[in-house]
């Protein structure tokens, strides 16, 4: 089956790739692109360790096509820190031992980073629903909570 | 689930094997046409792709092949939340159902539809799969589709010979399995306005709150006279038989009654009674016929309290 070119906005810059139909957004961001911040787990939808926004909404990159990206806006965890620097929450989660393996991290960033955007001042409910995506086999979850609660109280002060 | 997944650079490798082993190459299309899209539809081994939420995990592991996957999510309507010609409204068929479980007119007026919209997969799935997605797998567990049936919805779907309009309930033909003839698509999705004194509901039970399936889902809806009494009662059901059903005994028995513990009790055992579930590995029978009791009886109390309060408040 013959390439296509693929033109997409990917973490604000537009970016063109050779991608077969069948590539996922997943494929076209780790392969063509070579963002590999944007993990794979479980391949189907279930872990969110794909987690990416979407026009500012989380999805998992590994149930859309790339072939679907184009017009759309693509955040992956690569264009949230400026210069080298982690965001607030990032540096939340580090500090506070909401990371430990890391490889939910990315995904987890992502949740977070749609829900502060959404929700200035989340409940604890409205954290772990907002991650109730993306499993982590880690943390118990409880540290991640934290620290995104810690980055909602420090963004209203 | 496949070995080699969950470790890093091995499993691009597995996976990029896998699937030129296993998915079949297509070609991808996305009309902006009816008459386009069910040209292309009718073709050998053509898929509808909407949210592809189902669809590409389906192609992944090949239980599904696709020689063509259209895109319907640029079909004109199919996008878009509209009012209806007769004060009701039409959901596109490819709206997300993040959309749905926010959307202000929904949440006020088709308050099960929301709750249920809100309850597929996690927050990442919602802002992806679609309410025709949702109707077209048929699975017998679709969490919108009680919901839709209570609200005596009805979809309209385009062919290569015209349009049709159908209730809702008759699109289903089994497990899987719809009425719907190769090369047509569901488009539109009609919900007809709501009598001001009504409510409704939509409870499921799962083990686990996200990312779990209906073990049973009940949605339900209750509108009353002036009178107080029942005028219209709508019970429907998820993961108890082939088909997502209506439990039309159950709903018999609310009308013309107040809404109180004894009409509820007896609602709730009759939608048990109408239930035709199996045992698989999510509960036994036995067990779904006991969750569709317990779970009717919350959803009508859930009704006659917000009932309540619409009453209390214009009595004020």
């Amino acid at each position: 089956m013959s390439r296509l070119m693929i033109e997409a906005r990917v973490n604000g810059e537009t970016v063109t790739a050779l991608a077969d139909p069948r590539d996922t957004l997943l494929d076209l961001l780790r392969d063509r692109l070579g963002l590999t911040g944007t993990k794979e787990g479980c391949g189907n939808g279930n872990c969110g360790s794909c987690t990416v926004l979407v026009d500012g909404e989380p999805v998992n990159a590994c149930l859309m096509f790339a072939v679907e990206a184009p017009g759309r806006e693509i955040l992956t965890v690569e264009g949230l820190s400026r210069n080298g620097e982690l965001t607030d929450l990032q540096r939340n989660l580090a500090d506070s031992g909401g990371t430990q393996c890391g490889f939910c991290t990315p995904g987890i960033v992502l949740s977070a980073t749609a829900l502060l955007a959404r929700n200035a001042a989340p409940s604890e409910a409205d954290i772990r629903l907002a991650i109730a995506g993306n499993l982590c086999r880690c943390t118990g979850y409880d540290k991640i909570v934290r620290a995104i609660a810690l980055t909602a109280e420090q963004r209203r002060r | 689930m496949r070995s080699g997944r969950l470790c890093g650079s091995l499993g691009r490798n597995v996976i990029a094997e896998d699937r030129d082993a296993k998915m079949d190459p297509f070609a991808y299309h996305r009309p902006e046409s009816l008459a386009d899209a069910c040209e292309r539809l009718g073709r050998e081994g053509a898929r509808i792709l909407a949210g592809g939420t189902d669809l590409i995990p389906q192609l992944r592991e090949a239980r599904r092949r696709a020689t063509h996957i259209v895109d319907v999510k640029l079909l004109p309507g199919c996008a878009a939340i509209a009012a209806g010609d007769d004060g009701g409204l039409v959901i596109g068929a490819a709206v997300p159902a993040s959309v749905v479980a926010r959307h202000p007119e929904i949440l006020a007026r088709y308050p099960a539809l929301a709750a249920a919209a809100g309850m597929i997969g996690s927050l990442q799935v919602q802002n992806r799969a679609t309410l025709g997605g949702n109707i077209c797998n048929a699975a017998p567990s679709a969490d919108a589709v009680p919901p839709l049936l209570v609200f005596d919805a009805q979809v309209t779907v385009s062919g290569r010979s015209g349009e049709r309009r159908m209730p809702l309930e008759d699109v289903f033909a089994g497990p899987g399995r719809t009425n719907l003839e190769p090369g047509e698509v569901l488009t539109t999705i009609h919900l007809p306005p709501q009598a001001a004194r009504s409510a409704s509901h939509y409870l499921r039970f799962t083990p686990r709150r996200e990312m779990d399936i209906a073990v049973v889902g009940v949605a339900a809806r209750v509108a009353c006279g002036a009178d107080g009494l029942v005028s219209e009662a709508r019970i429907a059901l998820a993961s108890v038989a082939p088909t997502p059903i209506r439990a039309r005994g159950a709903e018999a028995a609310l009308i013309g009654r107040g809404l109180d513990e004894g009409a509820i009790a007896e609602a709730a055992r009759a939608a048990m009674a109408e239930a035709r579930p199996i045992s698989d590995t999510r509960a036994s029978a036995e067990y779904r016929r006991a969750l569709v009791e317990v779970l009717a009886r919350r959803a009508l109390a859930h009704c006659r309290d917000r009932l309540d309060e619409a009453f209390a408040g214009r009595a004020e």
